[in-house]
């Protein structure tokens, strides 16, 4: 029989190491996954872990990385100042959307004036917009105590009927000859959220990004807010006593996953995306919610967990045309990283021995 | 718009059809968070149970085969959100989450094949009399059997928890799983066992979607029905009953803004889709001022310490 | 002489990195008062869990009269008749008494039955009972009987009381022993586990005395003096604190006329409270735990806010203020549960003395924090309190309670408040911890520090506190002088015995 053993405390070693046990366990599974839809497990492995960064064609996927990457790292960033403190915002996804729907409203409202404050109104639109939509969780909880998973995640839905009636409707091109969706942002100059540098995939978005990873990381190692973000996941009655206002924390930490998710919508819509359509979103917001886990809520490690993540989209998008790869099997083997990863987090706090005299 | 247009007794019919798969995952969550438990993998479950039950009621013609297979798909998917929470004693919210990203996965994968097939579809009973009674025939008795199903659980589901010693110990179990557990009961076998009853509830629920309600297969397809479903436990304040009574609201909800949208009203359709998300956020923010009746012991990690 | 009831034969227990017990043996005769005697931490609670059945010996035996013993669940126990009162109530407070006693028998009759025979045996054994009444809603004293009746439906051979009287009224005690007498006139055995000596003298026929897992001594109670009882338990000779004569200062803290509802479900509102501590006081407020204990400590730390002028720091209006702003005018606080109020299990000792100290100590900048200045500070605590432990980068779960208690006691002492209010300061922690800080909390006042002591030991009440209040219900009676007090008056004052007035229904 396994018995667990409480460890006195947690284990730093184990900590670092269950992410990356974690993603050899669903290389391993997620092969078999593969060996059953009757793909080469090891090929399909390779395209999607090894060809993004040193295939021949990685000069075009080393870019797509920080492209895809730099949303999940923003969200998730955001996602995991809540999580720490015990504050579950899911909808990540609607305050994305919603971000993108405001900022790409303000781009899309001074259209066709030319000037350099374009671009910073639709960022402060974005994350004002991404804040909004949180808000409305953030304060149903305060106020009423209402569960933010719910509210947040309903919320989801809420926003993607809102962005349907916006591509069909107030936001649609109207030189579009009729076809669902907005002016592209990127032949708006002032709007176009274009490479800082060609050809290397860096766009606002990532900067965006590499700075709130640093926020972040201050934020929870130097500073009493994030002390106190801290203290009240791991013990919210310590944290009352300690002074900690639940209603701020929450308000703070809903309204900061917010608007970073909202930044992240408006980053895409007005650079890779440049288009409001209906389909724009693609689930950013549920994949931050992995990366945030597999970094461990750690900024750093949020940081490396988005670019794995952003891999195995690339790797799977390649090994969709090259291999027939079906799309749901990168999200089957995303969900699959996410079970290895929680499973093994056991390590961090127990101890596993076998044991056979003994009653659990 | 024509709003005669909307045969009041079609709309009851069908709002009983809308409210089942709500009312039967509904019910199985009642159940699971009963137990302490907090299993967020709903929605995952049931578009599982969705796929398993449509792909074998495809594949043998039987939908009765169907469901079972959805029950045992649900329950099956459940069993992982058990493994993870019960033995690895994983965060139960992040858990829930990660069965519902996987749900989502794994049934895009299975449904490949199945994408624009009509399956067989489900017999009504027809019951000679009873069922050709104008109005009443069609609204009580002109339903499919997993119908009735959801109603008998829910009467099964009130009378275990208040009758029965099983119902008792699983009240026992969800209040205070250290006292339970120093009183002998095993806390982990009760839990595991009441999150396969969920899972298999969550499975029947979707098979309904795909079989009955839609009937046809897509992706995602859903939507949110079993946050939703978590939703109304909430809203029912545990109480088996009030999962019926608010099923049956969010089902109405549906069916009205779906007539509604037929009926071509001058609200646009993306805001009567809406409606629904937003009467459940709406009765989440009435109801949740009062907690008291949630299990004490829920969403709680137990592990047996010396 | 007879078979004994229950032989335990050298059993041995190990967890890793101690030994919990090691090789002990006893008797416990037919229809004898058997005391289990011990500090905390002395392997009492592991024994009594290898009789129950919830724990299996690593090696020895038991015979339970004469026969091989060994359940393998609490529900094999049970059904050899060994029945068990826990210290920590296991009780559902949402479900009512009837539904609970269900859950503690093997086949409960229906519950209207039960309700019947829960109405008998408590008549019988003069433990007034309602069995339909909410747990939740029941005085801890009534909770236990409702533990007891429990056992007594099952018609044990041996009960197992785990420090049954640390919950209750001395009025609730005497009912308890009449009780046990009576049990034990029907010949029923009872393994009393405590360390109230005189409570032992006065009950028990025999008794066992433990110390760090080991069988260290026998003897029988009422022909041993308490104090070598103590020292058999202890090991070494006890101090007691000093206590120099005082002079108060001014007014401190004044609490006047507060009334609040408690935040939690199953908790007690305060009702019309006044309390006044000068500088240099010490005042100590007795009375069982849940008579509002907890509501008390959360109105002086703020965690709870009153009306400003309800909670008066040195004339200063403080009931609208924070624990941080309270912290800031010198009110410190230490509350009654370790892990998870008064400090974060999971962080470390570093962490956890910023959780109260960066106000005081200077720990922060403009938010920022200085964390040399916190390592130093927890380094501080641990040296000046004897806390042992590797050092401030381990967890505070790492620490065993009497060391966390040292650090979290240690953690407000050194901040050098002006009023310093302790929940339960010694409660669970082993006796030379204990001495330790009541000698602190003393030392403080003689410096001209107000302490109030929250405690249910009486014992230590009596002797730190300058003046003695009790909380029942969520009253608070008015101060009385702790030099002319009798046990009878001061039971009188916790309530006396609890829910006694639906006796014989």
């Amino acid at each position: 029989m396994i018995v667990l053993d409480k460890r006195p405390q947690p284990s730093r070693a184990w900590s670092m190491a269950t992410p990356v046990v974690a993603v050899l366990a669903t290389m391993l599974f997620g092969g078999l996954l593969f060996a059953a839809l009757g793909k080469n497990p090891v090929e399909a492995i390779r395209t999607i872990f090894w060809d993004p960064l040193f295939g021949e064609f990685a000069f075009y996927y080393r870019p797509q990385l920080l492209v895809k990457g730099a949303p999940l790292v923003l969200i998730a960033i955001g996602l995991s100042l809540g999580f720490r403190a015990g504050i579950w915002n899911i909808g990540a996804e609607g305050q994305y959307i919603i971000g993108a729907l405001m900022g790409a409203g303000v781009g899309l409202a001074l259209y066709p004036l030319e000037a350099w404050y374009v671009f910073p109104l639709m960022v402060i639109g974005g994350a004002l917009g991404g804040w909004v939509w949180a808000m409305i969780p953030a304060v149903l909880k305060v106020r009423f105590g209402t569960n933010e998973i719910l509210v947040s995640l309903m919320l989801v839905y809420v926003a993607e009927q809102l962005l349907a009636s916006m591509s069909l409707g107030l936001m649609k091109n109207p030189e579009g000859f009729g076809f669902p969706g907005s002016r592209n942002l990127q032949q708006y100059e002032s709007a176009y959220n274009a490479e800082l540098i060609a050809g290397s995939g860096m766009h606002w978005g990532v900067v965006a990004a590499l700075i709130a990873v640093i926020f972040a990381y201050v934020l929870l190692n130097r500073h009493m807010l994030g002390f106190h973000i801290r203290l009240t996941g791991e013990a919210p009655r310590a944290a009352k006593f300690a002074g900690v206002r639940p209603a701020r924390l929450i308000l703070f930490c809903l309204g900061a996953s917010g608007a970073l998710a909202g930044l992240a919508g408006l980053f895409e819509v007005s650079g890779p995306a440049g288009v409001v359509s209906i389909d724009f979103n693609v689930g950013y917001g549920f994949t931050a919610i992995i990366v945030a886990f597999l970094g461990r809520l750690h900024p750093v490690g949020i940081l490396l967990a988005g670019g794995l993540m952003a891999l195995t989209y690339i790797g799977g998008e390649i090994a969709q045309s090259n291999l027939g790869l079906p799309a749901a099997a990168i999200q089957v083997f995303q969900g699959m990283l996410l079970f290895f990863l929680l499973a093994l987090d056991l390590l961090t706090n127990y101890r596993v021995r076998a044991a056979w005299s003994e009653v659990a | 718009m024509d709003l005669s247009a909307i045969n009041p007794v079609l709309l009851v019919a069908s709002l009983m059809v809308a409210a089942t798969p709500i009312l039967l995952a509904g019910i199985g969550e009642l159940v699971v968070e009963k137990s302490g438990v907090l299993n967020l993998g709903v929605e995952g479950m049931m578009i599982t149970g969705a796929i398993c039950g449509f792909a074998v009621t495809v594949e043998t013609g039987s939908p009765a085969l169907g469901f079972v297979a959805a029950a045992v798909g649900g329950a099956l998917l459940s069993l992982l959100f058990a493994v993870l929470t019960q033995v690895a004693l994983a965060n139960q919210v992040a858990s829930g989450l990660a069965l519902t990203l996987f749900g989502l996965g794994l049934s895009a994968l299975m449904g490949q094949g199945y994408v624009g097939i009509k399956p067989p579809s489900t017999p009504k009973l027809d019951i000679p009399v009873l069922s050709d009674l104008p109005v009443v025939g069609r609204i009580l008795f002109g339903h499919d059997l997993v119908l009735y199903l959801g109603i008998a659980l829910v009467a099964a589901v009130w009378a275990t928890l208040k009758y029965t010693r099983a119902g008792l110990i699983l009240r026992a179990v969800g209040e205070n799983h250290d006292a339970a557990h120093a009183l002998g009961y095993k806390v982990i076998r009760i839990r595991t066992l009441a999150i396969l009853f969920g899972g298999a509830c969550a499975g029947l629920g979707g098979a309904y979607i795909s079989l009955v309600r839609v009937p046809q297969w897509t992706e995602g397809m859903t939507a949110g029905v079993g946050w939703i479903a978590l939703a109304l436990v909430v809203f029912a304040s545990w109480k088996p009953w009030r999962v019926l009574l608010g099923a049956y609201l969010f089902g109405g909800v549906t069916v009205v803004q779906l007539n509604l949208q037929a009926a071509g009203v001058a609200i646009p359709v993306e805001y009567l889709a809406m409606s629904p998300y937003l009467v459940t956020i709406l009765v989440l923010v009435i109801l949740s001022a009062d907690k008291s009746r949630a299990p004490a012991s829920l969403g709680r990690s137990f592990h047996a310490a010396h | 002489m007879n078979t004994p009831l229950l032989s335990l034969q050298g059993l041995t227990k190990a967890y890793p990195g101690v030994v919990a017990n090691d090789s002990v043996s006893f008797d416990i005769g037919e229809g004898e008062v058997h005391a289990l005697l011990g500090e905390n931490g002395a392997g009492k609670s592991t024994l009594v869990k290898m009789i129950y059945g919830l724990v299996k010996p690593d090696s020895g035996k038991m015979l339970l009269r004469g026969a091989a013993f060994a359940p393998s669940e609490p529900r094999a126990a049970r059904a050899d008749g060994i029945a068990m009162v826990f210290q920590h109530f296991s009780l559902f407070d949402a479900l009512n008494v009837a539904e609970n006693i269900a859950l503690g028998m093997e086949k409960p009759p229906a519950l209207r039955d039960l309700a019947a025979r829960i109405r008998e045996v408590s008549e019988t054994y003069g433990l007034p009972l309602d069995p339909f009444r909410t747990v939740g809603d029941l005085s801890a004293g009534e909770r236990q009987r409702v533990e007891i009746i429990r056992c007594l439906l099952q018609d044990p051979k041996l009960l197992i009381m785990d420090e049954p009287t640390s919950v209750l009224t001395p009025q609730e005690v005497e009912i308890l022993f009449e009780t046990l007498k009576k049990l034990r006139s029907e010949g029923t055995s009872i393994l009393y586990i405590s360390h109230k000596l005189e409570e032992i003298r006065a009950l028990c026929d025999a008794a066992t005395i433990l110390r760090l897992g080991k069988n260290v001594g026998e003897c029988v109670p009422s022909e041993t003096s308490a104090r070598d009882m103590a020292e058999l338990m202890v090991g070494t000779v006890l101090q007691t604190p000093e206590r120099a004569g005082r002079a108060f200062g001014e007014m401190a803290l004044d609490i006047s006329g507060l009334s609040v509802p408690s935040p939690s479900a199953f908790g007690t509102a305060l009702k019309n409270v006044h309390l006044a501590v000068r500088k240099g006081e010490v005042l100590g407020i007795g009375g069982v735990a849940g008579n509002g204990q907890d509501e008390l400590l959360g109105v002086l730390s703020g965690e709870i806010l009153t009306a400003a002028d309800a909670v008066k720091l040195m004339d200063r209006p403080i009931g609208r203020l924070g624990p941080t702003a309270r912290r800031r005018l010198g009110l410190l606080t230490a509350p009654e549960e370790r892990l998870g109020h008064a400090a974060a299990p999971n962080m470390s000792l570093t962490e956890n003395a910023l959780l109260t100290g960066s106000v005081r100590e200077g720990l922060e900048r403009n938010g920022f924090l200085r964390w040399s200045e916190t390592q130093s500070f927890a380094e501080r605590i641990i040296a000046e309190f004897d806390v042992r432990t590797p050092g401030p980068e381990n967890a505070a779960r790492s620490l065993s309670g009497g060391n966390l208690q040292k650090f979290v006691i240690g953690r407000e002492v050194l901040q050098r408040p002006e009023v310093l209010v302790v929940n339960q300061p010694t409660w669970g922690v082993d006796a030379s911890a204990a001495a330790a800080i009541r000698q602190a909390l003393l030392d403080l006042a003689a410096k001209g520090t107000a302490v109030v002591c929250i405690s249910q030991d009486l014992d230590e009440l009596m002797e730190i506190a300058d003046s003695f209040a009790a909380l029942n219900e969520g009253r608070l009676s008015a101060p009385r002088e702790t030099a002319d007090l009798s046990v009878e008056e001061i039971g009188l004052m916790m309530g006396g015995a609890h829910g006694m007035e639906v006796a014989h229904v």
